[in-house]
């Protein structure tokens, strides 16, 4: 993988997870009760922190939709807009060597664990250096450097997987954690369930996120599940306890996936977290999302993550120039790093019969 | 030499690798307690509860578990109890383990094993249990897929397996579980993709995998006595499939028999009669000839089982009108 810039570019930073309280640290777990929570209060530059990273994946989307318009992206593309709170305020828990899954809906993920843009860039838009070489596309964003171990787009097929990710975790008690996030839809196929019965009779480090934003694909959440909530009302049959949090707020995010995964490494086995949301756009970028009452989009316009944690900085004492400073910076470099992406080269077609076995080759017969 | 059967040679395989590498862990419906076919007996005694996990009934997250687990750098071996069970966790087999390593570009690797018990063998255990499907895994790049013809075959490819470092599903031979042989002692270790000449011969080519070896064994004996001289080769793994030793074989007898348990319709025969029409054409005097399982769901009242099954007679019969037919080999060289 080649994720370099050539010279004279300056691409964006990844997002750092190194500025983070509860990111990297000793490999120690807190003493029990040193925290109310798993994720130790926030400085004021934290929470600036925190705002930026979910400007910067809000921005990301939003340029990677523009581009999927002009025709630049080859193939389908789901954007995380209106969902970054759950993205930022999980991997502000994690630290590096944890694990985290997600969906086809990923791009947020991966950057949000320090992928490198550029590098998910050119993996979009079929450019040189794309992070999976150009064999997993906006699906298949995946980071294992950064600990993100992959986006799935087989519905609910990376739970198991998550649940190998923790068994290994457990079996060398390395304090590792696993967390995986999927969407409302996910609750309703088998691998979910087989998944959540594994983890919890095993005991596994790991914190399944439900993304619920209410559609699974087209189709309003509520009309295919015999429960209240997808998630939420499913885990006790798993014997965990009911978790419901603000998926908007990245700060109620923060405090909840904190509390899962510190109980993860305390050996307290897994937890199943619904995280309310709303995604602003469609399914996939394809998708107008038609289906969606109006009054409804702009109900949850209103609780727009970025919104909401702009009023809270605001309302802290942070001056709203200062907000629309990064904003601009941030618009500014992704507009310049789209551009020095697609000025890339397109990937040597001889790349696509590398990588099916672990030599390098793919020859199946002598 | 000690004298083991196929299924203790399983287990002795499992102990041999778990003692060499503490990468190595199990898990699967029942391995604790020895398993349903009895080929994990006495191992979590042996290596401990966390080297050998039980799981519930979810295939789909024992190879989902599995996945996980090798791309943390374990080296699982996960237990599909009859093979039959693929179809429930195939997304796992063919979506996510066959192919994750590809669709990130080379950033994770897949050391596991995927073994269980397959195939037919007249044991009345009907469509759902019965079945021979190593063709299913043949469809998917990125597979692996070895299945024993005997005792040492079990024990030196699945020890092989287990340290490779790409995923491999392991067929055993439900009916080849009490098979006994002599397996040499000490570590055993085969090459995957290295097919095996079982009995030379230079008038027909027989090609054989598990079960279907000792098919063409007893057909081979029986040709002799007809003064007809048959190679049986034993292919031991269908990827990577030893193209070259079937192709070598068909240079010297111009004339092809694969024998295979699973159905005929895009069955792995199919692949190696190809592999041979297009490559050996002229070494070949009759047509390529293909003895499969029957193109229907597996019946179990025995006379019917045994009109679908592959047998030796038919193998005989399918030889003979080989070497009736045809032209007369150009491949005498």
């Amino acid at each position: 993988m080649d994720g370099s810039a050539s010279p004279g570019e300056r691409p964006p930073a990844p997002l750092s997870r190194g500025t983070t309280p509860g990111a990297p640290g000793p490999r120690t777990s807190p003493a029990r009760g040193e925290h109310a929570s798993g994720a130790p209060p926030l400085a004021g530059a934290d929470e600036l922190e925190l705002f930026a990273q979910m400007c910067f994946l809000r921005r990301f989307e939003e340029r990677a939709d523009t581009l999927y318009r002009q025709g630049l992206i080859h193939g389908p593309v789901h954007l995380g807009l209106g969902q970054e709170a759950i993205a930022v305020g999980a991997a502000s828990v994690l630290r590096p060597g944890d694990y985290s899954l997600g969906t086809y809906r990923g791009h947020a993920h991966a950057l949000a664990r320090g992928a490198p843009p550029d590098a998910v860039l050119a993996e979009l838009l079929g450019r040189e250096g794309g992070i999976c070489g150009g064999k997993g596309g906006s699906m298949h964003i995946t980071s294992v450097e950064h600990g993100y171990y992959g986006s799935y787009a087989i519905v609910g097929a990376h739970l198991p997987i998550a649940c190998g990710l923790a068994w290994a975790a457990r079996i060398r008690r390395s304090g590792q954690v696993t967390v995986c996030f999927f969407g409302d839809g996910t609750t309703n196929i088998g691998a979910f369930h087989e998944a959540v019965n594994l983890a919890a009779v095993w005991r596994l480090p790991v914190a399944f996120v439900c993304e619920n934003n209410w559609y699974m694909e087209y189709t309003p959440i509520g009309d295919v599940i015999p429960v209240a909530l997808p998630a939420a009302d499913r885990a006790a049959a798993y014997g965990l306890p009911r978790i419901v949090v603000d998926g908007n707020d990245v700060s109620a995010v923060r405090q909840v996936v904190g509390d899962a995964v510190r109980a993860a490494r305390d050996g307290d086995g897994p937890s199943l977290i619904e995280a309310q949301t709303y995604r602003l756009k469609g399914h996939s970028a394809a998708d107008a999302a038609a289906y969606r009452p109006g009054e409804e989009v702009a109900r949850w316009r209103e609780r727009d993550p970025l919104l909401l944690a702009r009023a809270a900085l605001v309302a802290d004492g942070t001056a709203a120039e200062k907000l629309d400073e990064i904003d601009a910076r941030i618009k500014a470099d992704l507009a310049e790093l789209a551009r020095q992406v697609l000025a890339r080269p397109v990937p040597d077609p001889a790349g696509a019969w590398t990588d099916v076995w672990s030599d390098g080759s793919w020859q199946w017969r002598n | 030499m000690a004298e083991l059967t196929y299924r203790q040679a399983v287990a002795a395989a499992l102990a041999q690798e778990m003692a060499r590498d503490d990468r190595v862990v199990l898990l699967g419906e029942d391995v604790g307690s020895g398993g349903v076919f009895k080929t994990t007996g006495g191992l979590r005694e042996r290596f401990g509860a966390d080297r050998v996990w039980d799981t519930p009934i979810s295939e789909q997250a024992i190879a989902g578990a599995a996945m996980g687990a090798a791309m943390a750098g374990l080296r699982p071996v996960a237990e599909i109890m009859f093979a039959d069970f693929y179809a429930t966790c195939w997304d796992q087999v063919a979506n996510e383990i066959a192919k994750v390593r590809y669709m990130t570009g080379g950033q994770v690797s897949l050391p596991l094993v995927l073994r269980g018990a397959n195939g037919s063998g007249g044991l009345g255990f009907g469509s759902q249990h019965g079945q021979s499907v190593e063709n299913w895994a043949m469809t998917v790049p990125g597979l692996k897929i070895a299945s024993p013809a005997g005792p040492a075959e079990a024990f030196g490819l699945l020890a092989a397996a287990i340290r490779d470092d790409d995923p491999v599903m392991v067929f055993e031979h439900k009916a080849l579980y009490g098979r006994k042989e002599a397996v040499p002692d000490g570590e055993q270790v085969l090459p995957l993709g290295q097919a095996r000449v079982v009995r030379p011969g230079a008038d027909v080519t027989l090609v054989g995998l598990s079960i279907t070896v000792g098919t063409c064994v007893a057909a081979a004996a029986e040709l002799a006595g007809e003064g007809i001289e048959a190679e049986v080769i034993d292919l031991r793994t269908l990827v990577p499939l030893d193209a070259a030793t079937v192709l070598g074989s068909v240079a010297r007898t111009g004339r092809l028999v694969v024998v295979e348990e699973n159905p005929g319709q895009l069955g792995w025969g199919a692949s190696v009669a190809a592999i041979a029409a297009q490559e050996a054409f002229g070494d070949l005097a009759a047509p390529v000839t293909r003895v499969s399982g029957g193109n229907v769901p597996l019946p179990v009242a025995a006379p019917l089982e045994a009109e679908v099954d592959v047998t030796a007679a038919r193998v005989v019969a399918a030889s003979r009108a080989v070497l009736a037919g045809g032209r007369e080999p150009s491949g005498t060289r």
